[in-house]
């Protein structure tokens, strides 16, 4: 099933989105990588109903040059303090363990393909920078995006995961 | 051979190498996704041949991950340079990083400070060779981290199964490595060497031996797929290097290559250089 939404989102948006679907994404999104999660608390944004974008942009002056995601395994760890500031969905690649149970009736992670920063930068521009100081790839960018996608929803707020149901056929194909 | 030139030159690849990837490695995609069964896959391999298509009509970075800056350098025996030459790579990265065509990835591994210019002690990465003639060949091959963190290596013993080590350690990493994959394995020599020859094989084409055809055959087995979200798609070559070990060891290194298999090559000259 295709979906077109807006954010912010609402619990209700969210629950829509079932694992396998494909999703396109308008509205503000706000990219966080490495050193903004470990500094959440001074992000100057709302982030309430909010969207994360795993990704670290090549910005050239104001404009989005490139800006596909990055490996959120990295991220995973700040998942709790994430949700608890309001944040509805997650964008990023490669998946989280162990965020299934956490996004459970709460929020969404949607992949976007990785490495196609190219294809990503045309749907999104800049509105504003938090954490500047953290440099081009680890500030917090606030970002407009305009059908942003094909992403897919790849943990749903059901408690599915297609990451873990993948490992754990293709583990099970290994023991055969 | 004039500096200048060769500033020159590793500019120009490294911000080649961004844009346009090698047609072989864009009919390699194609060829996937005729085969390719699952759907969601089939989504992620048309997105990639699409931002393939866009990043070289908008002249911009296919990934934003423009990588740590490794080139291959062959330097021909008649060839003279009177100048440092890794200085004047270091000095067309810092020149390609100006133009806004590489995001500053380079940081102190430690007090993680970025020197903002993509160079610093040890960066770039020069893997050199001797060959005969008298040109300089300078290739590009942009590094993202995605990829290269998912890289392993085991000092193995000689009666493990190598290729199950390797099948083992790429059903748990390789959905971060933004598949579908180029496999680099380097078996044998020293630890150091393993890790050489694992890169030096991802910096080749695929393979066509059997073991290699064997080996990238039981990886698609798997299932993993473009991204990790489940296809027949996951790896698109493998390519081993080998060099010969200790009696008593075995060790193996793996290097993986997102889809982005970026490359670019000069050649320099007396007369100044261009773009292969």
């Amino acid at each position: 099933m295709e979906h077109r939404v807006r954010s912010p989102l609402s619990e209700m948006d969210v629950s829509r989105l079932s694992a396998g679907d494909i999703v396109w994404l308008s509205g503000t999104v706000y990219t966080a990588r490495d050193k903004a999660h470990q500094r959440l608390g001074e992000v100057k944004f709302d982030l309430r109903g909010g969207v994360i974008y795993h990704c670290g942009p090549l910005i050239r002056d104001t404009t989005v040059v490139s800006a596909g995601p990055t490996s959120s395994v990295r991220l995973a760890r700040y998942l709790p303090q994430v949700l608890d500031l309001g944040v509805r969905c997650i964008i990023g690649k490669g998946g989280m363990p162990g965020a299934a149970e956490l996004l459970r009736g709460r929020a969404v992670y949607l992949a976007y393909p990785g490495g196609c920063g190219a294809a990503a930068a045309r749907s999104l521009s800049v509105r504003g920078v938090s954490l500047p100081e953290l440099g081009m790839a680890e500030a917090v960018w606030q970002l407009e995006a305009t059908d942003l996608g094909p992403m897919v929803v790849a943990i749903d707020s059901h408690g599915r995961d297609l990451y873990r149901e993948v490992r754990e056929s293709a583990e099970k194909h290994l023991k055969r | 051979m004039r500096r200048p030139d060769v500033v020159e030159a590793t500019e120009a690849v490294l911000c080649r190498a961004q844009i346009s990837l090698p047609g072989w490695v864009v009919r390699l995609i194609e060829n996937a996704l005729r085969r390719e069964r699952n759907e969601i896959a089939r989504y992620h391999l048309e997105a990639i041949l699409n931002n393939i298509r866009i990043a070289e009509s908008d002249a911009r970075p296919v990934c934003q991950d423009t990588g740590l800056p490794v080139f291959r350098v062959e330097i021909g025996e008649r060839c003279s340079l009177d100048f440092d030459l890794w200085e004047a790579i270091a000095e067309g990265v810092r020149m390609a990083t100006g133009k806004g065509m590489l995001r500053p990835n380079v940081v102190d591994p430690l007090s993680r400070s970025n020197t903002g210019d993509n160079t610093g002690p040890g960066m770039p990465c020069l893997i050199v060779d001797h060959v005969t003639g008298e040109s300089l060949r300078i290739t590009a091959f942009p590094k993202g981290a995605g990829s290269e963190n998912m890289s392993f290596l085991g000092m193995l013993n000689p009666a493990d199964d190598p290729f199950e080590y390797i099948l083992k350690n790429l059903a748990e990493r390789v959905s971060n490595a933004c598949p579908p994959v180029f496999v680099g394995i380097g078996m044998g020599g020293t630890f150091d060497q393993a890790a050489a020859l694992a890169k030096r094989a991802i910096m080749g084409v695929p393979g066509e031996s059997e073991e290699e055809l064997l080996l990238l055959e039981r990886i698609n087995g798997l299932g993993i797929g473009p991204m990790g979200l489940g296809g027949d798609t996951t790896a698109l070559g493998v390519r081993i290097e080998r060099a010969f070990c200790h009696t008593a060891s075995l060790p193996v290194a793996v290097n993986l290559q997102c889809w982005a298999n970026r490359r670019a090559t000069a050649r320099v000259t007396e007369d100044g250089w261009s773009i292969e």
